[in-house]
């Protein structure tokens, strides 16, 4: 009776039932604007009402500040704005889902300011299509694939590299000589995006 | 009860070090031929302790080596030999092997035997040449060699073979062979083979009683306790032998052979801890390694912990007391329910302050390296130099104090190698030979001073000029002061030794220490008499976790500016306001001209006005220098608890972090020095004095 490595018998087992349920992933489906797109929902942290962020200086327009999620300093990437999306923004259906992404080798969390989250779907990898003349202005590293649910397009999102893209390409670069002129420029759009979402006033 | 070792072995790193530390200090205190008893037996219990601990878990290399050390000891305590210089130089050696050796272990890297060995060497040499031993030389080495016998120790062990023999009724106490069989399999690859000879038949065959044995070959080198404790509970309903497996040989299991009381392993380690943690009081020091291992742990005084408690025990009581309102509450009360609010508040303060102790440690932690690192220096540099160290218990915040550990370094060596001169140099300036180096630490305001004077040669002013006229830094015929001209040593890449040396002069020095010491929120400024000595003054904030704030609001957003940094607050008088080069505002500040910030420009946001008349302006000094803060209008003052904007965001320039106000929205902590720096113009040295 040779009871021999009746622990490993056991783990390769069970590997086969974690391949399997990772053959399809699911997904966070969600509006900006009238377009479906998706995200792991394991990267899936909260989804919180929008209530207002605080602008943060010398950030660009997607950049909607930062707020506060029970004590921790959270940033909000609007990703109306990052994608080039044209809508019409009613904050009060606005959502923020907060992700846990790894940036620059550190695991943040971070806010994605939506226009709604619309459900949960399962998608099999190979089902995903990749093209990245498909994919319009969005850069081909940060989109996955194109799936579809319900016969409606879903854009699942590689959302570690597009928010990493955005934290790292948050800040307005200008010198210190060139500073009036920036600020009276091309703070325009982002003053307006301020004003809508009137900060503290929101979230009191 | 088992104790799985490995939950130890922090402690024993820590307890390590420390005990090192402890030689160390007391080595360095050590008069060479009038050795005082009291230090000697400290040192030889020191190494004593780290023998018998580290034998204690297997780390062979570490218990020999300390044998040699402690038999060398053992023979200075004994009063039968004495103690030289010499001695000391390579006991003092022996320490830093020690060391290294521990670090190495503690990493997981291979212990650098040449090193080690040439070491021993030493010692061995030391004990052989010494003629009141000199019968007794080959002592040390023998038992050395016959260290390494215990089973644990010894590499070649690729497994160990276990012969599991439950007696009969081993089920009836509660215990299930299998758990233990899965606990081994858990400690690496597992070969198990069960007999079944004694199996009797079906008809026969009590289910409450164990018939089966087991051999196990565990093919893995763990440490034979970690199998003793698998065992520990079943030890008496069982016949089990453990049997070592060496590679390749032919080592006869012999069954029967029982397994020492495993308690033994854990028993023999616990007798260092209360060595150590008898004396809390003391400022035991422990030089905190940047190790990744670092855990990051703390060691606090009780005293303290107790502190909270009753604190927390008054805010329990304050509590329920307001409690008392949450059925009904009636004017009558209101006395009652301020004064409950109030015994709130103050709870609250105080159990804040108490929290902020806990991170407090006394600076000595960073100080106890520099007995050690001026003698050596000396030796290195030929000076002499006494060091002379004050206040070393003030206490200050343990990230504080990590980041000051270095510059404070930097400055020592600068002092000792720039700053004080040789003896002879010395002798022939009418000054006593050996030079004087202070190191101060004290409370002033809400600040940590540290000061690292010295009565050396002071700062050159013609050399500091030269050098950076060469470079650029100032003009030619530029008139400076002694204190602009003393501020240039700060700029990147600045040195004024003629030759680079091991010790310094490599120019990347004092901006690093600058950089490091602005980074936690402190100032460096120095002072020179020329051929008098040069001070060091380093300000450093108490703690980095909170802070008391001024809310000021700039249209819709409200800032923090910290308090300490404001000198006053002020209406404008666009008569005192004029303008350079038509952009860069100016304010006339009685005999100065303090640069207006525009906060709403700077930062993008609109502002209640373009007109100074009706905002205010709050003058704040940073890095030195003083600057006008436009903002629209000031809010109240609070503490406020600083949060990172780096942990999910990243860092914004202009801000030093964020904070969380009480009606829960995020607020931006400015960053004085930063807006400072960008109020005045590029190359401030020449334009203005940096500091007061």
């Amino acid at each position: 009776m040779q009871a021999s490595s009746a622990v490993n018998a056991g783990a390769t087992a069970f590997e086969d039932i974690h391949r399997e349920a990772h053959d399809s992933e699911q997904y966070l489906t969600f509006l900006v604007g009238t377009e479906h797109y998706g995200v792991e929902i394991l990267k899936v942290q909260e989804i919180k009402g929008w209530e207002g962020a605080t602008h943060v200086p010398n950030t660009i327009e997607y950049v909607r500040g930062v707020m506060n999620l029970r004590g921790d300093i959270v940033p909000v990437v609007d990703l109306r704005v990052r994608l080039g999306i044209e809508s019409q923004v009613d904050l009060d259906k606005s959502v923020v889902i907060v992700v846990r992404v790894e940036v620059d080798g550190r695991e943040r969390g971070v806010g994605m300011l939506v226009d709604g989250v619309a459900d949960v779907c399962d998608v099999r990898r190979g089902e995903l299509q990749e093209g990245a003349d498909l994919y319009g202005d969005i850069p081909p590293e940060f989109v996955r694939g194109l799936g579809s649910v319900d016969s409606r397009l879903l854009v699942v999102l590689e959302i570690d590299r597009l928010l990493e893209d955005a934290l790292r390409t948050s800040l307005r670069e200008h010198t210190p000589g060139a500073r009036v002129a920036v600020s009276n420029t091309a703070a325009t759009p982002d003053r307006n995006t301020t004003d809508r979402s009137s900060n503290r006033e929101d979230a009191r | 009860m088992a104790i799985d070792i490995k939950q130890l072995l922090p402690v024993f790193f820590e307890e390590s070090f420390e005990a090192l530390e402890n030689m160390e200090r007391d080595l360095l205190a050590l008069e060479p031929g009038a050795p005082d008893d009291e230090a000697i037996n400290a040192i030889f219990r020191a190494a004593h302790s780290i023998k018998g601990s580290s034998g204690t878990f297997g780390f062979a290399v570490v218990s020999e080596y300390t044998h040699v050390l402690e038999t060398l000891l053992d023979l200075i305590r004994d009063g039968k030999r004495g103690i030289s210089a010499a001695d000391v130089d390579a006991l003092l050696e022996s320490v830093d092997v020690l060391r290294e050796m521990l670090q190495a272990v503690q990493d997981d890297q291979p212990v650098d035997a040449a090193r080690t060995g040439a070491s021993m060497k030493r010692l061995e040499g030391l004990l052989a040449a010494d003629p009141g031993t000199a019968a007794r030389p080959t002592a040390p080495t023998a038992a050395v060699a016959d260290a390494p016998a215990g089973p644990s120790n010894d590499p070649a062990i690729e497994g160990w073979r276990i012969v599991f023999k439950p007696h009969p009724h081993l089920l009836r106490t509660g215990n299930e062979p299998l758990r233990l069989i899965r606990e081994l399999a858990d400690l690496g690859p597992c070969e198990v083979v069960c007999d079944i000879a004694e199996l009797p038949a079906l008809d026969s065959l009590d289910a409450e009683e164990v018939f089966l044995s087991w051999v196990l070959h565990l093919r893995a080198p763990v440490e034979r306790a970690l199998i003793d404790d698998v065992f520990a509970w079943v030890e008496d309903d069982c016949d089990f032998a453990i049997v070592a497996l060496v590679s390749e040989s032919a080592a006869e299991p012999s069954p029967g052979e029982l397994s020492p009381p495993p308690e033994a392993t854990p028993v023999a380690a616990v007798p260092s801890a209360p060595a150590v943690s008898a004396e809390p009081a003391e400022a035991a020091p422990r030089e905190r390694r940047a190790a990744s291992t670092d855990a990051g742990s703390i060691r606090v005084a009780i005293d303290k912990i107790d502190d909270l408690i009753n604190k927390v025990g008054e805010l329990v009581i304050t509590q329920s007391m307001l409690g008392q309102f949450r059925d009904g509450f009636d004017a009558s009360q209101l006395t009652r329910l301020q004064d409950g609010l109030a015994q709130l508040e103050r709870n609250t303060r105080e159990l804040q302050e108490s929290v902020m102790q806990i991170r407090m440690l006394p600076i000595s932690f960073s100080f106890n390296r520099f007995p050690r690192l001026v003698r050596d220096l000396c030796q290195k540099l030929g000076k002499q130099v006494e060091l002379k160290m004050t206040g070393e218990h003030t206490e200050l915040d343990k990230t504080v104090l990590e980041k000051i550990g270095d510059p404070l370094v930097h400055l020592v060596r600068n002092a000792l190698d720039h700053g004080l001169e040789l003896p002879e140099v010395r002798a022939a300036a009418g000054k006593p030979e050996a030079g004087l180096l202070h190191l101060d630490a004290r409370h002033q305001g809400g600040n940590i001073v540290i000061e690292v004077r010295d009565d050396g040669a002071g700062l050159n002013r013609d050399r500091i000029l030269k050098r950076a006229i060469e470079r650029g830094l100032v003009g030619e015929s530029d008139l400076l002061t002694d204190d602009q001209v003393n501020h240039l040593i700060f700029a990147p890449g600045f040195s004024t030794a003629e030759s680079v040396s091991d010790v310094s002069g490599r120019g990347v020095g004092m901006d690093v220490v600058r950089r490091n010491i602005e980074e936690v929120g402190g100032s460096v400024e120095v002072r020179s008499r020329q051929g008098h000595g040069s001070t060091i003054t380093i300000r450093l904030p108490l703690t980095l976790a909170i802070l008391d704030g001024q809310l000021v609001r700039v249209g819709r957003e409200v800032y923090v500016v910290p308090i300490v940094s404001i000198l006053e607050s002020l209406q404008v008088r666009s008569s005192s306001v004029s303008a350079v080069a038509g952009r860069t505002e100016l304010y006339k500040l009685r005999d100065d001209y303090v640069p207006i910030v525009r906060l709403d420009a700077l930062f993008g946001v609109r502002g209640d006005s373009q007109r100074l008349e009706e905002g205010l302006l709050v003058m704040v000094e940073g890095d030195g220098a003083k600057a006008g803060l436009f903002v629209d209008e000031l809010l109240s003052q609070q503490q406020v608890v600083i949060k990172s904007l780096e942990t999910n965001f990243r860092r914004v320039p202009g801000l030093s972090g964020a904070t969380i106000l009480g009606d829960g929205t995020v607020a931006m902590i400015l960053d004085v020095a930063a807006l400072v720096r960008r109020a005045r113009p590029q190359g401030a040295p020449s334009a203005e004095p940096m500091a007061a």
